[in-house]
């Protein structure tokens, strides 16, 4: 049912949403424990930049993100100067868009959940000797556990689910950058409905499941 | 009081629509309580002295260490002062059982214990709490458990801002006994911020009254109590705190007489042993004067004073006494016309009668 080449795009899929989650969850946890935290008047400016992927066509990020990777564009000569190459194209170059493209999606459930726990815990924790980084990993992470779970399975999922920057910035080069749902376009494409259907349908299992297991996860307070 | 031994503060924080700034000295030892209205700046004073509030700009000296001194550019951050701090509402960590919300300031702190773990479980009553989730203990409990949890870090200050204002009558009176027990056995300085003159009556030994970010007095509690020249916002609760001993009981009228420097009063048969010390209050309104010693009278409770001191009521009907009765000052509330008809004037000798006293444990 399934070729070789749809089992890879499976595959790239899987690896691709683990690697930018991942990445989202280590770079994406202080851009939200500043958004939650700062008075600064740079906090809108930032907000907007990450949020923006949720109303910006993913062709116009891709372009965007095509331009500056390319071999002209400043990110491009960089990643060259560093002797990593040109990225558009490559499997790295698809994590560098999804990093971008599913920000939103894993900043702001963090931003939310450092937001609910306040500044109290962290004052509790330095009367009780914890130092601000001591206090971040004894209280605020073990607090933030559901909107890290809330995280991770969103940035997971739209990054599983993005098509238009894919095509932009990574092409359909099977086994390198064909990713889940360009492989059902190129079956459409071709008119081969059945196995388009068996991805369409999986992706559509995978989707729902996600959102059943985030939505019938228990209140936030589980250790009551 | 060496300099060693006490604690200068002097701090100042500018908020729009708020200023704090103080200096104060205060004492090494003993509960000092913070009192004022909402919005008098007690709370924070207190996250001042806890280094909780970064902006503050001034001087903190705490027995000989400095903690914060903004013109040479010291400030010592909270996790680095030996203090424990019990909030106003529950902090307790939610994620974390009783026993390791205990455990949590305690491994975190390397020099010798001096209240031991047992100790602090054994000093709050909470022994059979240990294995419960926060979420599961009521409000009292709570605050018992981060009473107990800022003691097992051993502190050399204890700060604790109204710990028992969202508490219900009920609670309260179950953790008063508790408070006492810490006042008498722990031998740190404790600063007790509230609003409630019956608790503070009953646990401090000195007070800082606050009002719009400054201090309007300060010093012991029987003296600042019975000082007259206090704003209004302080004298409509106005009244004296007396220390007494348990004098005897008398069984045939069901009465204990408790005897105070210069005097005794009787009062409805107490519990406490004789001997036993007990401290009471005396609200200004329930303190009248005769100019001689009152017969056919049913109240009880008559005391020889000599006037020291006549100043306003918070309203313009009534004026406050001060009288000498014998080494304890007592206030009474009394309208000016009586004032006037009975000439109360200072050094004048005067019978007060006390129509009430309320025992404070």
């Amino acid at each position: 049912m399934l070729s070789d080449v749809d089992f890879a795009a499976v595959w790239l899929t899987l690896k691709l949403a683990t690697t930018t989650t991942v990445i989202l969850l280590i770079a994406g946890t202080p851009i939200a424990w500043w958004l939650a935290r700062t008075r600064s008047k740079w906090k809108g400016v930032i907000g907007a930049v990450v949020a923006l992927p949720l109303v910006l066509p993913p062709t116009v990020l891709g372009f965007y993100l095509l331009i500056a990777l390319g071999p002209h564009g400043l990110a491009g000569q960089l990643t060259q100067l560093l002797g990593w190459g040109v990225l558009p194209f490559t499997f790295a170059g698809l994590v560098v868009a999804s990093v971008f493209y599913s920000m939103p999606f894993v900043v702001q459930p963090l931003q939310q959940a450092f937001e609910v726990i306040g500044t109290r815990p962290l004052e509790v924790a330095a009367t009780l000797r914890a130092s601000p980084w001591d206090a971040f990993f004894s209280v605020v992470l073990p607090l933030a556990k559901p909107g890290f779970i809330t995280a991770s399975i969103l940035g997971f999922a739209h990054t599983v689910g993005e098509f238009g920057v894919v095509l932009m910035i990574g092409g359909n080069i099977p086994e390198k950058t064909q990713v889940v749902s360009v492989q059902i376009y190129n079956h459409v494409e071709a008119l081969e409905y059945a196995e388009a259907h068996v991805l369409a349908g999986g992706m559509l299992l995978f989707s729902f499941l996600v959102l059943l297991a985030l939505y019938s996860r228990k209140g936030t307070n589980a250790w009551k | 009081m060496t300099p060693d031994e006490a604690i200068h503060a002097r701090f100042q924080v500018i908020w729009p629509g708020f200023t704090l700034e103080l200096d104060l000295k205060l004492p090494g030892r003993g509960v000092t309580a913070l009192f004022g209205h909402s919005g008098s700046g007690k709370t924070t004073l207190l996250r001042c002295l806890a280094g909780l509030e970064r902006q503050s700009t001034g001087l903190l000296n705490f027995k000989g260490d400095i903690w914060q001194d903004s013109a040479r550019g010291i400030y010592r951050p909270t996790h680095q002062r030996s203090l424990g701090y019990v909030f106003q509402e529950a902090s307790l960590f939610p994620h974390l059982s009783v026993w390791k919300n205990l455990n949590y300031g305690r491994k975190r702190v390397h020099n010798k214990h001096k209240v031991s773990l047992d100790q602090a479980v054994a000093l709050l009553g909470i022994g059979h709490l240990l294995d419960r989730m926060p979420g599961r203990l009521s409000g009292g409990e709570r605050q018992r458990v981060a009473i107990a949890r800022a003691l097992a870090t051993s502190p050399e200050l204890l700060l604790m801002d109204e710990p028992l204002a969202a508490l219900d009558l009920k609670r309260k009176n179950e953790i008063l006994p508790y408070l006492e027990r810490l006042h008498d056995e722990l031998e740190i300085p404790v600063f007790y911020v509230s609003h409630a003159p019956d608790e503070i009556a009953r646990l401090a030994d000195h007070v800082v009254l606050l009002s719009e970010g400054r201090v309007v007095a300060a010093g012991g509690l029987r003296e600042t109590l019975a000082r007259l020249d206090l704003p209004t916002a302080f004298t409509e609760d106005a009244g004296v705190v007396v220390e007494a001993v348990v004098a005897d009981h008398d069984e045939t009228y069901h009465l204990t007489r408790l005897d105070f420097t210069g005097g005794s009063v009787v009062v409805a048969r107490r519990p406490e042993a004789l001997g036993r010390r007990l401290r009471f209050r005396v609200h200004a309104r329930d303190v009248s004067l005769t100019l001689t010693r009152a017969e056919g009278t049913s109240i009880a409770n008559l005391l020889p004073a000599t006037v020291t001191e006549v100043a306003d009521a918070d309203t313009p009907a009534h004026a406050l006494v001060q009288l000498d009765a014998g080494g304890t000052p007592l206030i009474a509330r009394i309208t000016r016309r009586s004032l006037v008809h009975l000439d109360i004037t200072p050094n004048k000798p005067v019978w007060a009668q006390i129509k009430a006293v309320a025992l404070l444990g």
